[in-house]
């Protein structure tokens, strides 16, 4: 099989870069495990919103950051994930995991179905169809009352049970998303090392040579588009028994331009940018609600001021930052 | 058949708000690879600037609707271009649109928090009169939106093709490497296309406020249908778009007539997917070359 | 010695007497009481009314000496119309020690976050009126105003006596308030057998309604029943009139409001209807609570200011009827009690609170004449 290089985001540098990644992830959930101690059932609560938010975020970075393809559907794959694990639990009385897993499935075989024609068209127009079908699942969710509780939505979703250990409490359900999480994350870290990892950064960064060095487009096109999109259920299958209810409004189209916002925010390519992201979308707004509404337009102002200062977002700037420093101390920077 | 007629003017009318803020949407992508996801907002605000005018500075509806419109015009057509496009083109498309996301989003709560969060009166220049033709009830204010946009479209479209400066434009867009090289000022062209831009939303904006209420969250359904209407239309050409609107227009009103109302969104949104995928330079467009 | 003891006894007494008194004063906290409302998002019109609504009430009480002496602390939480947000919220007022929960106004947040007060043991009073709200077990809710269960059935038996309509058109916006509206009213029409000519759905925030007015011009009825938010109602009541629509248009509380009559001008007049709750009803202290809302805010409170004077009020009789703070007692309290404006002036008319939190008070007929909302009957409570 043939091995395509690719200069910018991985080779000599990624190695280093990456197992700091995974050190990152191994740290951070050590932290946010002991992390709510202190806070109420709604600090808790605002933290286990922050990592499933980030959840649905890895997966479009996948698609968006690492293999370029601009999806604007993935509060609809969010929506499909949630809604098929509420139902799955409260209607057939099936357990969380399996649930969990046949709503990562449905999504990447929906995801299947959408990229096929959908991954045909030149890259603006991709977020024109994922527009379309975003809204046309909104509808849908809003409209078929006998399936999905239409606007009256579902409630008193159950939290899981698992190993004979209830999971109800805000606590010990956070201690849950963060092994859930971590496992997710992990799982991404390890396909973006593989060489599947290194052909979608390929398509990325110029599809038509990729495709001259025999790397099957249409197919890896089509399993990025389908990963990103079954993380988004993931994160919906976790959002369901997290805030226990669930309406269309949370995964109307505004919803998909926001998980894209926090995205472009956190850093897009880089593995650790969604959590920045959205640390930015979730928990910001929190520390913000003092100043009463401004706070999305402070949000929206940041993304912007960061998209002029470093489109490659928070940890762009931070690797910049890096990279400066090891300049002016005098060491050699690597290319 | 009478009543067949009312849905088709009513979705004339519609479609010709539609088919001014594609234009400009148009324009701007064609000249600067600007995807402006903040069209529809581009829509609302305008009335809300002249309504801060008349309000807030005391002045005649005359007066404040030149000002505040003048003020969107010079903010929102050179001061887009300045502050937020030219830094960003070197960065790629991509990022450019994502900060038209996040223009949009500070245009809405700037505009609800700023001014108001309730939908407030917006006086008309036409009377609220119903003419009675055939049986059908036409109401004036449609027909003079439909007048209106006719007019500016049409002005548009001459300014394009038989003025100097307005093929100027036209070759900015189509080649912007060799129109610097034939000795046109390409930065001013594309500087006009914003400015254009600006003022199509202005407009389409004071024709619309009366009738739909001058809110803050009037952007959002706007905004979709222009790009379904830039989109079905065909990106290249002026007139694609204006038909791209009054098609989607219609097609909405015949929609709500004759398939159900809770489902009314879904049939702009299964032609744009259909557009796309079948001919995607639009119905009037003309396909576009690869670049590689 | 004699004098000397009464001496010492009266100052001892005296000394006593201001401890009894510095003391209580010394440990007198504020009541906390933690409004979650919409304040941003599509309810932010609803919800903002409500909350200035129970701003005032606060103002009024503490200026009276407050609740059984202790002075009201109000919060206000924007939910920003999410029911994942109203839940947060509701979980953080009851962590941060509110007595009771004021609001949501909106059905949809308040379906979703009710079980949280309910697991507390908190009483939560909310403003909205879906009919399923009061109908899934749940003692610690309670509702400011009548439910959509008992308006329909109303403006059904309004529709067939005065209107005299046979075929009626239903306009309704498709959230949790206009499809429970709608779920509401259809029975109660099949009731009486009035046929639906037109059953129109709109979306939240629509702003055009010229093909949903050529729909309803269209289907022959004999009256339209609109039921929608407050600006789409004006939208459609002056796309009505240009499109020459012509029939009667008939509604529940919100259309005949003074803020959609503002924003429809001419097209409101002619509106009839029922409403719950009203500035301009024929009970001197819902006039008298107009004026003072008019004063402070500068515009007409609709009938949500009303739910949210009427919140407070409700809270405080609860508490001095039980003498204490205890929170689940006060929602013991209210259940099943009656409260009149004799005992409690702030509640304004006498309110009857069902077991399940339902509400049963008179309710009014109105039409709209001139730009101004003018009752024309009064309907009596269903069990007095």
């Amino acid at each position: 099989m043939s091995e395509v290089t690719v200069t910018q985001m991985s080779a000599p540098r990624s190695s280093m870069r990456i197992d700091g990644v995974l050190l990152a992830l191994f740290v951070g959930a050590v932290v946010l495990w002991f992390a709510p101690a202190n806070m109420g059932r709604y600090g808790t609560y605002v933290l286990s919103l922050w990592l499933v938010t980030s959840v649905a975020v890895m997966g479009l970075n996948l698609t968006l950051g690492i293999a370029g393809l601009k999806s604007l559907a993935q509060a609809a794959f969010m929506g499909i994930g949630a809604y098929t694990t509420a139902l799955l639990t409260t209607k057939v009385g099936m357990g969380w995991l399996p649930a969990f897993a046949i709503s990562g499935a449905l999504c990447f075989a929906v995801g299947l179905v959408l990229g096929f024609p959908a991954l045909r068209v030149k890259a603006h127009y991709l977020a024109f169809v994922t527009l379309a079908f975003s809204s046309l699942i909104w509808l849908v969710l809003r409209n078929e009352q006998w399936l999905t509780g239409g606007v009256f939505g579902l409630y008193n979703i159950p939290r899981p049970t698992l190993l004979g250990i209830r999971l109800d409490g805000a606590l010990v359900f956070h201690r849950f998303v963060v092994v859930v999480t971590l496992v997710l994350a992990l799982l991404l870290w390890w396909l973006i090392r593989s060489p599947w990892g290194r052909a979608f950064l390929a398509l990325r960064e110029n599809p038509v040579r990729a495709a001259s060095l025999g790397i099957n487009i249409r197919a890896y096109t089509l399993l990025a588009f389908a990963i990103g999109s079954s993380y988004a259920g993931f994160a919906g299958a976790l959002y369901a028994p997290l805030v226990e209810f669930i309406d269309p409004s949370p995964f109307a189209l505004s919803a998909s331009f926001f998980l894209l916002l926090m995205v472009v925010a956190g850093g897009s390519g880089y593995q650790l940018g969604p959590f920045v992201g959205a640390l930015l979308g979730v928990v910001l707004p929190e520390w913000l609600r003092f100043t009463g509404g401004l706070y999305l337009i402070i949000f929206a102002a940041i993304v912007i001021a960061l998209l002029i200062a470093c489109p490659q977002g928070v940890l762009g700037l931070m690797e910049r930052g890096w990279l400066a420093a090891k300049r002016l101390s005098g060491m050699s920077a690597k290319r | 058949m009478a009543e067949f007629i009312a849905y088709l003017i009513a979705g004339l009318a519609t479609g010709a708000i539609y088919a001014l803020a594609a234009i400009g949407f148009t324009l701007v992508w064609q000249t600067s690879q600007t995807i402006n996801f903040a069209q529809g907002e581009f829509v609302m605000l305008p009335a809300i600037f002249v309504l801060i005018a008349v309000k807030l500075l005391g002045l005649p509806i005359w007066a404040g609707a030149l000002i505040g419109i003048a003020a969107f015009i010079l903010l929102f057509g050179w001061g887009f271009k300045l502050l937020l496009v030219d830094p960003m083109i070197r960065h790629g498309v991509l990022p450019l649109a994502i900060a038209t996301m996040s223009l949009s989003i500070i245009m809405k709560e700037g505009a609800k928090d700023g001014y108001s969060a309730e939908a407030q009166k917006f006086p008309s220049l036409i009377p609220a009169e119903t003419l009675s033709f055939m049986g059908v009830s036409i109401s004036l204010q449609h027909i003079a939106i439909i007048g209106v946009a006719c007019i500016a479209i049409g002005g548009l479209q001459w300014f394009v093709t038989q003025t100097k400066i307005g093929r100027q434009m036209q070759a900015s867009a189509q080649n912007p490497g060799v129109a610097l090289i034939l000795g046109i000022p390409v930065a001013q062209m594309v500087l006009l296309t914003f400015l254009i831009n600006a003022a199509l939303a202005a407009l389409a904006s004071i024709l619309i406020s009366p009738i739909y209420l001058a809110k803050f969250s009037n952007g959002e359904v706007i905004g979709l249908f222009a790009f379904i209407a830039a989109i079905v239309g065909g990106f290249n050409q002026v007139r694609g778009a204006l038909a791209g609107g009054l098609i989607v227009g219609v097609i909405d009103s015949l929609a709500a007539a004759y398939i159900s109302t809770s489902y009314r969104l879904a049939v702009p949104l299964v032609l744009l997917v259909v557009i796309i995928l079948v001919k995607p330079e639009g119905l009037f467009g003309r396909p576009e070359e690869r670049r590689i | 010695m004699n004098f000397c003891m009464t001496r010492c006894t009266s100052v001892i007494a005296a000394a006593m007497a201001c401890l009894a008194i510095a003391t209580p004063a010394i440990a007198q906290e504020k009541l906390k009481l933690i409004n979650v409302v919409e304040l941003s998002g599509a309810g932010a019109t609803a919800g903002t009314n409500w909350k200035n609504g129970i701003d005032l009430a606060v103002a009024d009480i503490n200026a009276k000496g407050g609740i059984l002496g202790r002075q009201i602390e109000i919060i206000h939480y924007d939910t920003q119309t999410n029911p994942g947000n109203t839940r947060a919220a509701v979980q953080r007022a009851i962590d941060e020690g509110t007595y009771a929960v004021l609001g949501p106004v909106f059905s949809g947040p308040i379906g979703a976050s009710m079980q949280i007060a309910q697991r507390a043991e908190i009483a939560q009073l909310v403003g909205g009126e879906a009919a399923g709200l009061t109908r899934q077990g749940n003692p610690y809710l309670f509702r400011t105003s009548l439910s959509q269960a008992a308006a329909m059935p109303k403006i059904a038996a309004y529709l067939q006596k005065e209107v005299k309509a046979k075929n009626i058109a239903v306009v309704w916006v498709n959230n949790d308030f206009g499809k429970g509206g709608r779920d509401a009213i259809l029975p109660e029409l099949a009731k009486l057998g009035i046929t639906v000519g037109a059953d129109v759905s709109t979306e939240q925030g629509q702003a055009d309604f010229a093909a949903d007015a050529i729909k309803v011009k269209n289907a022959n009825v004999d009256a339209v029943f609109v039921y929608l938010n407050e600006e789409e109602s004006a939208r459609f009541l002056s796309a009505a009139k240009q499109q020459g629509v012509g029939k009667p248009m008939i509604g529940e509380t919100t259309l005949l409001g003074s803020k959609v009559i503002s924003l429809a001008g001419d097209a409101a007049n002619g509106v009839r209807g029922h409403v719950g709750l009203s500035i301009d009803a024929p009970i001197p202290a819902f006039q008298e609570f107009g004026r003072k809302f008019q004063a402070n805010y500068n515009y007409a409170s609709d009938h949500n200011g009303l739910k949210g004077y009427m919140a407070v009020s409700m809270i405080k009789w609860g508490t001095e009827k039980q003498k204490s703070f205890d929170k689940k007692g006060l929602a013991d309290t209210l259940r099943g009690a009656t409260i009149r404006p004799s005992d409690e002036p702030g509640i304004m008319i006498t309110t009857k609170i069902e077991q399940n939190g339902d509400l049963d008070r008179e309710s009014f007929l109105a039409e709209v004449i001139d730009g101004k909302q003018i009752i024309k009957g009064t309907l009596p409570m269903l069990n007095p």
